[in-house]
């Protein structure tokens, strides 16, 4: 084994030893459980620190251990997949440190830590699946491991909501290995690579390989909850703020969203896809649910329901970049959203949280001048926001500004109006909720307020918010510099020559 | 000579011979009786495994019992089928001997409970043995009369096991169970009338040369396979499995249900697609095929059902049973060894998960004092790594990767496009969803956070309970990514299948 497979390895094991370990552990041990969490995740971090130096540097990353004629498992370090390993290892920190603050005294948290770890470990072993199947092994995993948190608390609703993810998720599942099965039996095993499979398949198998993209979208589009398949997310609201965060931001919708992308760029390549001419389906597909998610999201008066649908409407700005696969802006712009999304969407979920577990506020009629009470949590909810909406300097106004780009480089009109008709309505479904908080009066006292102390709320749910909204502010405002997801996404597309 | 050198086929007697005897000592000595059956069972997974090592060095071997040639004498023969089968049944049993022992020692100290759990050891332990043996058997012998006295050994400890609860319902249950099983071998022996008055040998390699004529061969591999079938419970003869495997002591239904099934079935393949394979038709075998998906989706569909945990369990072992007969109708298009790979993938991870899966349910039944699904709140928090263990298992059932079944199921799904015959792809998938169904309405019960315990006294379970279910389905789950070890015993070949590839008759 050589030193890129050893740091391959122990990036998947930097997780999941603790998460292990977690789970043998008494309930009531909690210093040693955040000890291990904060230990595995900063080592976590290192460890990809030093995959993205040594994938820009050139060094290649990779494990093959063959199981059947045909069938290997393929862990591969590319650029794409140290942008998703970094991300989600950044992500995972600041959700655990948010977590051990958000269920200080609820029962079975070694349960809750132990999948939490298993589950960033399998997400990182999604970002560094070299091949189809690797890929899908991974994926299915995923659901296993957030299932139970998604029904942590046990209650016959979230039980509710985690049989319809499983459904959801175990069915796009299932179309994905059929998929994966069929493709293979006409161009034989396909690793992700630059260049996709030879086009000379095209000719004979043309119809058939088009629908194989579909039923690979379609797998893959469960998790990115592409409309209309979409029903799991907004159920899967009843879980703890921190899963939120994580299905959201972290793991779940980015892992389909990763599908999408990995299928898009790796597996047929844009070559293919011009040929076969579904693109067309991909970039109607992102529309549709863009609008949909977000005069869904207009509907919601609670919080956490109307940032799901937020979520769907934004997940899909990556699917929209990858429809337009032959213009390098966009597919910039929906590469960089992939981390844009996460942070910003991370933040709005911390705030949600924090606003539920200290003042009780789970609506947002319930919201009038919240920002007097809790200054901070929402400023950084408003940041978030606007990032969401696109106003520059944030993160969320680099996405839309390439998006935009590409589109117009590729003479799609319609690409701009759907981006104005989305930012309109982001608008105003993110406005009303920063006027009532910032400038309406208090109406009676809080639902139910939980914490009096020095700081607004406690310490560990403060601090993860305020990271990552200075993120959205900085990112956006050194985006052109060195080091900056911008940055690393231009290397990634200069790697696809398009 | 040296009868035991490394080298030599002699061992191949001990794994019949010395659960056999082993059994007897248990029955005489009645005292015991648990270190006797784990020595033995120990015993066995050492020679399996160096009988495995004598197969990667040597190839296949035959061992004639005596010195006996073939027409008289009784052989044995290994080869990489067989092994696999021999190490599945060497490694669940050990599991299920250190479980039995956690069961029967479960709250010994109360008075009512100890006289029983005497009762039912003292017969446990010598069935289990002579169950061991003749499953052993069945994967070595290589003569289709020695195979019928395998089977019937294998039927009356089975179907003895299957009554020791003592309960009505059991004993009902089990009764059934012996007559189907006798049923299964008197048909059988008729097929062995047909098969000595066609050919006049008995031998799987002789007949083998032999099975091209007429239709009285096909008359005889019709009553074999009615026989057998009749014992490994396909749909529509699978009746009497759900009541007999459900209403068992856990880890009699962990025997039944993970090794038994297996043995019938195990023989039914080597006679299509070995002994027999010239005169099976396509005909014959897209219906076997189509029996195996509608016990798929029927069995599946009635575990749904199911109001408790082991009936559920059960109906799982009807609809996964399916799977392996699924493999028929696709074996034309796989090439070589792949036909053996897929049904003993399948077939191995079944063997673990399965057993795993009844131990958990058994754990539970102990644990709380019934099975019903409806009440299984908060189980979680008392019995974690059972509730883990049942997880894992139902995920292997599900073909989830990395498990063997998803191996078998890759295989089966690129056999059915390779071939143009994408309803067995449908009915494979539709399978895995509903196994999901029905893993995941348990589990969910499982996390349910229970208001409060139900006052009940609940005795904490001892690990020999809970661990050897975890380890089988870890096992389960892992196997997929180990799958090259059992391709490379199955590449040193059944007998069989060398002399096919290499041009038939040899």
């Amino acid at each position: 084994m050589n030193s890129g497979q050893l740091l391959l390895v122990s990036i998947l094991l930097s997780s999941f030893i603790p998460g292990i370990i977690i789970f043998c552990l008494p309930e009531e041990k909690h210093r040693l459980r955040t000890f291990l969490n904060l230990c595995g995740s900063i080592v976590k971090i290192s460890l990809v620190l030093l995959l993205n130096v040594g994938i820009y540097y050139g060094h290649l990353f990779e494990i093959r251990i063959p199981l059947i004629p045909g069938v290997e498992i393929l862990l591969n370090g590319d650029p794409l997949s140290a942008l998703f390993a970094t991300l989600s290892s950044v992500l995972w920190l600041l959700t655990t440190i948010y977590a051990v603050g958000y269920l200080e005294g609820s029962p079975n948290r070694s349960h809750f830590f132990g999948y939490f770890s298993l589950c960033v470990t399998v997400t990182i072993g999604i970002a560094l699946a070299g091949n189809l199947v690797t890929f899908l092994l991974f994926y299915e995993m995923l659901t296993l491991t957030t299932y139970p948190l998604v029904i942590h608390r046990g209650t016959e609703k979230s039980l509710r909501a985690g049989r319809n993810y499983l459904i959801y998720a175990f069915g796009g599942g299932a179309v994905f290995l059929v998929a994966v099965v069929w493709l293979q039996s006409i161009v034989g095993p396909v690793d992700f690579s630059a260049a996709g499979f030879s086009s000379s398949y095209l000719d004979s198998n043309g119809t058939v390989l088009a629908l194989i993209f579909v039923l690979l979208i379609i797998g893959v589009g469960v998790k990115a909850a592409l409309v209309p398949l979409h029903g799991w997310l907004p159920q899967a609201m009843v879980a703890p703020a921190p899963v939120s965060a994580l299905l959201h931001a972290v793991a779940v919708v980015k892992a389909g969203a990763f599908g999408i992308i990995r299928i898009v760029l790796d597996v047929y390549g844009a070559q293919n896809l011009l040929l076969l001419g579904v693109l067309p389906l991909l970039a109607g597909a992102a529309t549709i649910t863009i609008l949909y998610g977000s005069i869904r999201a207009l509907q919601q008066d609670d919080l956490k329901r109307r940032l799901a649908f937020s979520t769907i409407s934004q997940v899909s700005y990556i699917a929209l970049g990858m429809s337009m696969v032959d213009q390098p802006l966009a597919v910039i712009g929906g590469l960089v959203h992939l981390v844009h999304q996460g942070v910003m969407k991370i933040t709005l979920f911390f705030c949600a949280g924090n606003l539920a577990e200290t003042l009780g506020i789970h609506r947002i009629s319930e919201m009038n001048g919240v920002a007097r009470r809790m200054p901070l949590t929402m400023a950084a909810f408003t940041v978030a926001a606007l990032g969401m909406i696109g106003i520059p300097p944030t993160i969320g106004f680099v996405s839309k500004w390439y998006l935009g780009l590409g589109g117009l480089a590729g003479g799609n009109w319609w690409l701009l109006l759907v981006l104005v008709v989305s930012s309109l309505l982001n608008g105003w479904y993110f406005l009303p909720i920063l006027i009532r908080a910032w400038f309406a009066e208090q109406q009676g006292a809080w639902p139910d307020e939980m914490y009096s102390g020095r700081f607004e709320t406690r310490l560990m749910l403060l601090v993860p918010p305020l990271i990552t909204a200075f993120v959205v502010l900085i990112a956006g405002l050194v985006a052109n510099a060195q080091i900056s997801p911008l940055a690393w996404v231009r290397f990634i597309v200069r790697g696809y020559s398009l | 000579m040296i009868l035991f050198a490394a080298d030599t086929p002699s061992w191949m007697i001990v794994p019949v011979a010395l659960p056999l005897i082993a059994g007897l000592f248990c029955f005489l000595l009645s005292r015991r009786t648990f270190v006797i059956a784990l020595l033995a069972v120990l015993a066995n997974l050492f020679v399996v495994c160096l009988l495995v090592r004598q197969l990667l060095l040597f190839g296949p071997m035959r061992c004639q019992i005596g010195g006996w040639q073939p027409p008289l004498g009784i052989s044995l023969r290994t080869d990489g089928p067989a092994l696999l089968m021999l190490l599945m049944t060497a490694v669940t049993g050990l599991a299920v001997t250190l479980y039995a022992r956690g069961y029967f020692s479960y709250r010994i100290s109360d008075p009512l409970r100890a006289g029983r759990h005497r009762q039912q050891q003292r017969y446990f332990w010598p069935l289990w043995l002579l169950l061991l043996a003749g499953l052993n058997g069945l994967f070595l012998a290589s003569d289709i009369f020695n195979l019928y006295v395998t089977l019937e050994i294998i039927g009356i400890s089975a179907a003895s096991l299957a009554a020791l609860s003592g309960k009505p319902a059991s004993q009902r249950a089990s009764f059934r169970y012996l007559l189907v099983s006798l049923l299964g071998s008197i048909t059988y022996l008729l097929g062995i009338v047909f098969v000595y008055r066609s050919c006049g040998v008995l031998d799987l390699d002789l007949l083998r040369d032999l099975a091209g004529n007429g239709s009285a061969m096909r008359a005889a591999l019709a009553l074999l396979s009615v026989g057998l079938l009749l014992k490994t419970a396909l749909v529509p003869l699978h009746f009497w499995l759900p009541p007999a495997h459900a209403n068992a002591l856990a880890p009699v239904s962990v025997i039944l249900s993970a090794l038994v099934v297996k043995g019938s079935f195990y023989l039914l393949f080597r006679f299509w697609f070995e002994v027999f394979a010239p005169i099976v038709t396509t005909a014959a075998l897209n219906f076997m095929g189509t029996l195996g998906a509608i016990a798929i989706l029927w069995g599946a569909m009635q575990a749904i059902r199911q109001h408790r945990l082991k009936l559920m369990v059960a109906y799982s072992t009807v609809s996964q049973l399916g799977y392996l007969f699924v493999a028929f109708p696709l074996s034309r298009v796989v090439e070589g060894t792949h036909i053996w790979s897929i049904v003993i993938f399948m077939a191995l991870t079944h063997a673990c998960a399965k057993s795993a899966m009844f131990m958990a349910a058994g754990s539970v039944y102990l644990h709380l004092g019934h099975d019903r699904i409806k009440d299984l709140d908060g189980v979680r928090s008392s019995l974690p790594v059972t509730v883990f263990a049942y997880g894992i298992a139902g995920v292997s059932l599900m073909g989830l990767p990395p498990s063997g079944a998803f191996i078998a199921k890759w295989m089966l799904l690129s056999a059915s496009f390779a071939s143009a015959q994408w309803w067995w792809a449908l009915v494979i998938m539709t399978g895995s969803l509903l196994a999901m169904v029905y893993v995941f309405r348990v589990m969910s019960r499982f996390f349910v956070n229970s208001e409060g315990s139900s006052g009940k006294q609940t005795v904490a379970l001892s690990p020999l309970l809970e661990w050897p279910a975890l380890i089988l389905a870890l096992i389960a789950l892992f196997l997929g990514l180990l799958a090259p070890w059992p391709l490379r015993i199955l590449s040193q070949g059944s007998i069989g299948l060398v002399q096919i590839l290499s041009g038939g008759m040899v």
